[in-house]
């Protein structure tokens, strides 16, 4: 007869932690369902792996693993990581966060890890609002959406996400929505193998306060519209793939190609500069004695 | 052999589905997006007073687990348990 098995995930999680904090119909936790099913294809092992998140309900995902994590301040999650791996280069360093913490407070950042090409796979949560502060308005909230700072509806122009970070030079660019679970494991699979900056979009419903505010339903209602009006277009130009408000969403693998990393990039550096005096770091605790 | 139909290709394996009442929002993911539809929303209540799910129709379940793959809140698996094959 059948034992009594328990849920492939709770490994993964920090379970006196939850429940957790996301309300009923958000798509965080659907994205932590597909990285811990990343996680176990993978076959990482898990001392390996560290996971950062910046602030926001995104933020929480950090908390909610069981992994070794840091809950980083509003924006710096890719400084802290990008240190994190320097120190560390024998880990596989995960950013976890929101729209609102990687693409505003910590824009630059972003931009510049991208540039820079830090080994990092950045998991970019968007649900086109600040979900913890109170809905406040992103540079990813679409032209006409009501947030709490703009009443009227937005009308900046919005970061279209995976064309900045082409144009920046990560080398692993993806979109998909919260409904596309299992292209969402696997690219996740793919960002963890490869090297280099990788950056996976994944646009998901915030019920309480985008939904609510624009009208459009709960959680399901949008994971409905995300089913109906997603077109998959692999290898599609990011210019061509932003987001208008309750508009058709272009999802895929936009980009992936090759490009030596920071460190390689340093120590290739260093080698042709200083020749045999110059010693690569590798891991803490296998450095030479000076 | 009780009638004369053609009889349906036996199943190697039944689906089995885990509900955590508890940690369920009550959000219809799993619901929705069954391949399936063998979920339904209870009537009842669970503690927090969301509706959570349960398994309508046993035999439409070929535990493929897409119900534990869209769960944000982890309440939910599904898996395949082998059936001994009838001689």
């Amino acid at each position: 007869m059948s034992e009594l098995r328990e849920n492939p995930v709770n490994e993964y999680l920090r379970l006196d932690r939850l429940p957790s904090i996301w309300c009923p119909g958000c798509g965080i936790g659907t994205t932590v369902n597909c990285f811990t099913r990343a996680l176990t294809e993978s076959k990482l092992d898990l001392d390996k792996v560290a996971i950062v998140s910046g602030i926001g309900c995104t933020g929480r995902v950090a908390g909610y693993m069981n992994l070794d994590s840091f809950h980083t301040t509003h924006g710096r999650a890719i400084p802290f990581a990008t240190g994190l791996k320097l120190a560390n280069p024998d880990l596989k360093v995960v950013v976890y966060s929101g729209d609102g913490d990687l693409s505003a407070i910590g824009g630059n950042h972003l931009v510049h890890a991208a540039r820079r090409n830090a080994d990092l796979l950045v998991v970019c949560v968007n649900n086109f609002t600040y979900g913890m502060t109170g809905g406040q308005v992103t540079p990813t909230t679409p032209i006409s959406a009501v947030a709490s700072t703009t009443p009227y509806g937005a009308y900046e122009e919005t970061f279209n996400l995976p064309n900045l970070m082409d144009a920046c030079g990560a080398v692993y660019v993806a979109r998909w929505t919260a409904f596309h679970v299992r292209q969402i494991a696997k690219s996740m699979g793919e960002g963890l193998k490869k090297k280099g900056f990788r950056f996976i979009e994944i646009i998901a419903p915030c019920p309480t306060l985008y939904l609510r505010r624009n009208k459009l339903g709960d959680g399901l209602d949008e994971m409905k519209y995300y089913k109906e009006k997603s077109v998959v277009k692999n290898g599609a130009d990011t210019r061509e793939v932003g987001l208008d408000y309750h508009d058709k969403i272009v999802v895929g693998k936009f980009v992936d190609r090759e490009r030596p990393t920071l460190e390689e990039a340093m120590d290739k550096r260093f080698t042709d500069v200083l020749g045999a005096k110059y010693v690569p770091y590798t891991s803490p605790g296998k450095q030479p004695l000076a | 052999m009780t009638t004369g139909t053609a009889t349906k290709k036996e199943k190697k394996f039944r689906g089995i589905v885990v509900i955590n009442h508890a940690s369920c929002k009550g959000c219809a993911f799993c619901v929705e997006f069954c391949p399936t539809k063998a979920l339904a929303l209870e009537k009842g209540f669970n503690a927090k007073g969301y509706h959570p799910p349960y398994l309508a129709t046993p035999e439409l379940c070929n535990g493929c687990d897409m119900c534990g793959l869209f769960c944000p809140d982890f309440a939910i698996f599904g898996y395949r348990e082998k059936l001994e094959q009838a001689a």
